[in-house]
Order: structure tokens, then C-alpha cells, then sequence
């Protein structure tokens, strides 16, 4: 049967077969990847192309860029915004968006700080009020949008102004508050013991190996083809040599005392942990797909049975909750709270998802992408902030890279035809 | 001749002061291709919403499998076997095919996806289609040509193990051999047992696949004929009304009397 020629494509495979598109060895898994990466399909490929360029050129013009002092402050600078990327990724899927995301972890954290420094509530109970707030907040925000049915632009604008507001009377005008707990201080402000690095290390290639085993195991059971073994063998390698890298580095003493100061920062299994989680969740998990569904045809979904209010009620409240995390790192990082904390960092992280790669109009991305994005945006304050220039230019620079990174995407999706055709 | 899956007895469904079905005697069996043609407002798309279970019938009786059925949520009706396929195919362009097929059911092992069983059923399903198209049940929707959507969002039926499935102008953007692949799809699915429901302005489709055709004409049935015992000239006539079976009267729309259809 001759077709038009989108379905005339020569027959790969015997006739009647239906492949999984994951056949042939090395060379055609390159060939295949390539192909999707031209098609539009480019994850997040340009941020990290943007990662390297911008570490070689920071590297060159400045002399403190490369030094292991820098590299792990980056790691803490760059905690708040990775944290912040990954909770918006969980509404940015949805195609919705979460405005208020920063100034909720700032009412939490005032709620927090208030209620332990002043009310001497203990830390513990008052953190946990804290997190109630974000969850609380996801609540509310969920409740109006995928109930209610407010845009979610509208919901989370009139929070993000309340919010400064509740902040500045729960705080009072010109407040600021010291973080006393030392627990919460160390996240930013401590690092683990030289063997625990390496023990992360062995914990990441264990799971990234066990699970592409596992995967290996049910498809085989199942009788479909498998990616030949050489793609795990690599990834892991990459993993192992990149992963070796990294803690080597942190690993060297970086104090310009006599007391050492080394290891990998403690805030690096923090957020790898979250990461891995909030991945697990979307990947694996039917509410995950259900996500990935409603931002892809919300109508499609609800035909097929999804609780499509359910999945967005909740995907507001991990934001919400995640992004109390976020600002908990930020606290910690500067040691006080005041009535701005979140106020504007809630467009930068709206900028590290777009800059790694999800789109704005829901369906596309993964927190990878997020995390990655953040690392551009944090490289670009860092390494601008070495060569000693004024904030001015930071913002501009982040400005015009997040539209370069939205005019790569807009311009492959271009090319891989929208979609739409018929 | 089998037993019906479907029998419609006198079935009527108004809107306020317009009668929308006026008594509808229908039949669907399993391994026939019954297409359903009519004019705009004819009230194939009233008829379809009750036996999806969309927008349940006022009168009448619905009988499957010859025992009294009330359809009246979408989930009944789809718990006996009946499932349609809507004319915007209800796809999510971001997921590939079987997460498309799978959506809303998907098949779980020590609470995660076992993407190798559902990957090996939906390959199977299309398989059994004879879908030839497809390269890779990993291809995105988005990259899918129309026809293709509609195999997809056919084969999804099929995997739900649909006994009556009701095709919604199934052909109505496709070209001339996207066209020929879904009637193909369609003769299929009917060699399975399906009882396929074909909703289509075409009639060279109707004539190439379909077993019996029904024409609705205002609210009620025409006639429900086999394809082999009539002709292109009449069913036309049935349509537009200029042409009536023996013993068939025409009545009103409204119950407000207009002086004018008689």
C-alpha cells in the first residue's frame, strides 16, 4: 500500500513489524539521537552547550573562576535556584504557572523565623509550620485554578503581591531576623567528610546501574528489544568520570587557613535527592504521566479517565512545598530573613526551566532540564560577579540568554514542523 | 444472520420543544460495519451521545446483548464494551503511541510502569490491525501523519477490548490513501467480531466498507438496508428527503406547529 509520502518511509523492518525505535547497535542509537536532536527534539543539549561556553569563557577571563573555592561556592549559590527550577517544572508541565512560587518561601520562612525566634518554638515544629505554609499555599492555588478555574497567572499574581505583604507584617517593616539553628545553617555552610563523597558517587552509579538493569529485566521478560548494553556501559562511564571529577575537586582542601576546608558541599546530596525523586514521580508514576498528559490535551486526559483536577491540585502543592525548600536554602546561604525573601528571584527560576528546556506551554521538560538551566543563570551571576561588574549587567546577560535559549526552541520547533500537520 | 449487540427500540430524545430523535429502531451486530449517514441535523451526533452514555436517551429502550441497558455515563457504556472515537482524536501530541494507548489504564509492576509489557501489547494490537505505517511505537504523536492519529486512537479502542466501536467521520481530513488505510483499519476491526458504527458523509466510504447502511432524515430512520440491496441513487434520496421507502411518512420537527412539512 503506497501512502503519502510522511508514512512512505522505506521499511526498516520485515513486513508488519512495529519496532520500539531503540534497534541496532551504537551507531544507530547515535544516528537515531541525532535525528530526534535535528527534528527539534533538543532537551537540554543548548543549556549545557551554554554551560561549557560560558566556563570557558569565565575560566579565561577570570583568574578565580577554576579554583575549587569557586567551584563549591557555586554548588551553594546555585542551590536556591536549582531548588526554585525544579518546583516550577512541576506546574510549568501543566502549561500553568506559579508566580507566587518566591514570595511563599518568604511568608514560610518569616512564619518559621518568627515563630522559633521569637515565640521559642522549637526549630523542628516551627520548620514544619513553615512547609505547611507552602503546601497550604499550593493548596489554595490549586484549589482556584483547577476548581475554581482562574488562570493561574491571575491566582498566583494577586498571592505573589499579597504575599510581599503578609511577609512585611508578619516580619514588620524593616525586620530582619538571624537564623540561631545551626542544623539549618549547615546545609549551606558545611561540607561532608572526603569519603562520603565518594560514597555518593557509588550510591549514583549503583542506582543509575540498578535501575537500567531492572528496566533491562521487565523488557526482556516482556519480549521487546532492549538498547544494546554499550549505551548503560557509557552513560555509566560518563557518570563515573564526570561524578569522579567533580569530587575529586571538592575533595581538595580549599581553605586559605590552617584549618582544612573540603569535601563535597552538604547542600549537593540535598538537592540530588529531591531531584531523583521528583524524577522517579514523573517518569515512572501514573501521576507523573498524568501531568505530562494534562499539558499535553487536558481534554485528552479527562476522556481518558484522569482526575485531571486532582493532578493539578497536586502538582501546585509540590511546587508550593518545593519552593519553601528553595528558600530554606537561600536563608541558610545568607543567614537572616527578612520581609523580601523570594520577592525576585521567582522569574529566575521561571528562566533557568525555559533556559534548560521546558516549554512554557506545558507537556515538555523534565527537572533535569531545570536544574541545568539554574546552573547557566548561576554561572552567569558567579562568573560576572568575579570579573567585578556591576549587577547591571548580570541582568541584562540572563535576559538575553533566556531569549536566546527561547528563540533555539522556538526555532527547532519550527523546523520539526509544530505538530498540527495532517 | 447473528443476534444483535445493539438494538435500539423506539428511541426518542428532544431539546426543549424540538424533537431531535423521533423514534429510532436500530440494529449494530458484531462483524458488520453499520454505517450511519445523514444530513447535518439529522441527529447522528444525538443518536452517538446516547449510546456512548454522553447524553442518555428520554424514551425508548436500548438492549445489549438483548438484555435492557440504561446508558448513562460514559463509564457504562464503555464497561459494556462500547467506545468511540471522536472526530478530534483526544491524543496528546507530547507522548508517544503507547503512552497514548495506555493513558488512563496503564499497566503497573511493584507500583511503576512496566513499559515493556504495554509497549508489547500495543505493538501487538496494531499488529493484529495489520498496521503497516507505524515504525516505531515510540514516535511521538506529534510526528504522526492524520491517518496514523487515527489508527492510533482506533487501536487504543481495540486494546480497551471495545466490542461496538463507533467511528466519528473517522475519514473526514485524511487524503485519498490515508482514507484508504483507515477503511482498511476499519475492515479489520470488523473481521475481529467488532461491531463497527461508521458515521460518515462519504458514501463511496460507506459503499467500499460498510455492511448495512442507516440513514436518518430529521430525527428519524429512513431506512437500515444492506449495502448490497441498494444503491448510491437511493440512499442519496433518503438524505435529502426527496426520495422515501414504501410505507415511510415524514413528521414534524417541532411540536410548535409550523404548517409546513407535511
Amino acid at each position: 500500500m503506497t501512502t503519502s509520502s510522511k508514512d512512505a518511509a522505506p521499511p526498516l523492518m520485515g513486513e508488519g513489524m512495529i519496532g520500539s525505535g531503540i534497534e541496532g547497535g551504537l551507531g544507530d542509537q547515535i544516528r537515531g539521537w541525532w535525528q530526534r536532536v535535528r527534528s527539534g527534539d533538543m532537551g537540554a543539549l543548548p543549556a549545557i552547550g551554554g554551560l561549557v561556553v560560558l566556563g570557558a569563557l569565565f575560566s579565561i577571563l577570570s583568574p578565580f573562576f577554576l579554583t575549587e573555592r569557586n567551584f563549591a561556592n557555586l554548588m551553594n549559590q546555585a542551590a536556591t535556584l536549582v531548588m526554585l527550577g525544579i518546583a516550577l517544572v512541576f506546574v510549568l508541565l501543566l502549561g500553568e504557572i506559579d508566580l507566587s512560587a518566591g514570595v511563599t518561601g518568604g511568608v514560610a520562612m518569616a512564619l518559621f523565623v518568627v515563630l522559633n525566634a521569637q515565640f521559642g518554638v522549637p526549630w523542628p515544629l516551627a520548620l514544619l509550620i513553615g512547609f505547611a505554609v507552602g503546601f497550604g499555599t499550593g493548596a489554595l492555588i490549586g484549589f482556584f485554578v483547577a476548581r475554581v478555574g482562574i488562570p493561574s497567572f491571575v491566582v498566583t499574581l494577586g498571592l505573589f503581591l499579597g504575599y510581599q505583604g503578609l511577609a512585611l507584617l508578619i516580619i514588620g517593616d524593616g525586620g530582619l531576623y538571624r537564623l540561631q539553628v545551626p542544623e539549618l545553617v549547615a546545609i549551606q555552610n558545611s561540607n561532608m567528610p572526603v569519603w562520603a563523597g565518594w560514597a555518593l558517587l557509588a550510591v549514583m552509579l549503583l542506582i543509575s546501574g540498578g535501575t537500567s538493569w531492572w528496566d533491562r529485566r521487565r523488557r526482556t521478560r516482556a519480549g521487546v528489544p532492549n538498547r544494546t548494553i554499550t549505551v548503560v556501559w557509557i552513560k555509566l562511564a560518563a557518570l563515573a568520570v564526570i561524578g569522579g571529577v567533580v569530587v575529586y575537586v571538592l575533595n581538595q582542601n580549599r581553605g586559605q587557613s590552617v584549618v582544612a576546608v573540603e569535601g563535597v558541599p552538604v547542600i549537593v546530596p540535598i538537592v540530588l535527592t529531591v531531584l531523583w525523586l521528583g524524577t522517579f514521580l514523573l517518569d515512572r508514576t501514573k501521576f507523573g504521566r498524568y501531568i505530562y498528559a494534562i499539558g499535553g490535551n487536558k481534554e485528552a486526559a479527562r476522556r481518558s479517565g484522569v482526575k485531571v483536577r486532582l493532578v493539578m491540585w497536586w502538582a501546585f502543592v509540590i511546587c508550593s512545598t518545593l519552593a519553601v525548600l528553595s528558600a530554606l536554602f537561600s536563608v541558610a546561604r545568607v543567614g537572616s530573613v527578612d520581609a523580601t525573601v523570594g520577592r525576585e528571584i521567582v522569574l529566575s527560576g521561571v528562566a533557568a526551566a525555559v533556559v534548560g528546556g521546558v516549554s512554557l506551554f506545558g507537556g515538555r521538560g523534565r527537572l533535569v532540564h531545570a536544574a541545568i538551566g539554574a546552573l547557566v543563570i548561576a554561572v552567569i551571576t558567579n562568573g560576572l560577579g568575579l570579573l567585578g561588574l556591576p549587577a547591571g549587567i548580570n541582568l541584562l546577560v540572563t535576559g538575553g540568554v533566556l531569549i536566546l535559549a527561547a528563540t533555539v526552541d522556538a526555532l527547532s520547533r519550527l523546523r520539526s514542523g509544530g505538530g498540527s500537520r495532517v | 444472520m447473528p443476534d444483535p449487540i445493539i438494538e435500539l427500540v423506539g428511541v426518542k430524545k428532544s431539546f426543549g420543544p424540538v424533537s431531535v430523535l423521533k423514534g429510532i429502531d436500530l440494529r449494530v451486530y458484531p462483524g458488520k460495519v453499520t454505517a450511519l449517514v445523514g444530513d447535518n441535523g439529522a441527529g447522528k451526533s444525538t443518536l452517538i451521545k446516547g449510546l456512548a452514555g454522553v447524553q442518555p436517551y428520554d424514551q425508548g429502550e436500548v438492549l445489549i446483548d438483548g438484555v435492557h441497558r440504561d446508558l448513562t455515563t460514559p463509564r457504562e457504556a464503555s464497561a459494556l464494551g462500547i467506545e468511540v472515537v471522536y472526530q478530534d482524536l483526544a491524543l496528546c501530541d507530547n507522548l508517544d503511541i503507547v503512552q497514548n494507548m495506555f493513558l488512563g489504564r496503564e499497566e503497573l509492576s511493584f507500583g511503576t510502569f512496566d513499559e515493556g509489557r504495554m509497549e508489547k501489547e500495543a505493538s501487538d494490537t496494531l499488529r493484529s490491525l495489520s498496521v503497516r505505517t507505524v515504525k516505531s511505537v515510540r514516535q511521538r504523536v506529534s510526528s504522526l501523519s492524520g491517518g496514523q492519529r487515527q489508527t492510533v486512537a482506533i487501536a487504543r479502542a481495540v486494546l480497551k477490548k471495545a466490542r461496538v466501536v463507533i467511528l466519528d467521520e473517522p475519514t473526514a481530513a485524511l487524503g485519498v490513501a490515508q482514507t484508504e488505510q483507515v477503511l482498511n483499519l476499519v475492515r479489520r476491526l470488523s473481521e475481529q467480531g467488532v461491531a463497527v458504527v461508521l458515521i460518515s458523509h462519504n458514501l463511496a466510504d460507506v459503499f467500499e466498507v460498510a455492511d448495512d447502511v442507516a440513514v436518518l432524515y430529521l430525527g428519524q430512520l429512513v431506512a437500515q438496508v444492506e449495502v448490497s440491496q441498494t444503491t448510491r441513487d437511493d440512499v442519496v434520496g433518503y438524505i435529502t428527503g426527496t426520495k422515501t421507502p414504501p410505507g415511510f411518512t415524514v413528521q414534524e420537527t417541532s411540536t410548535i406547529a409550523t404548517g409546513g412539512a407535511e
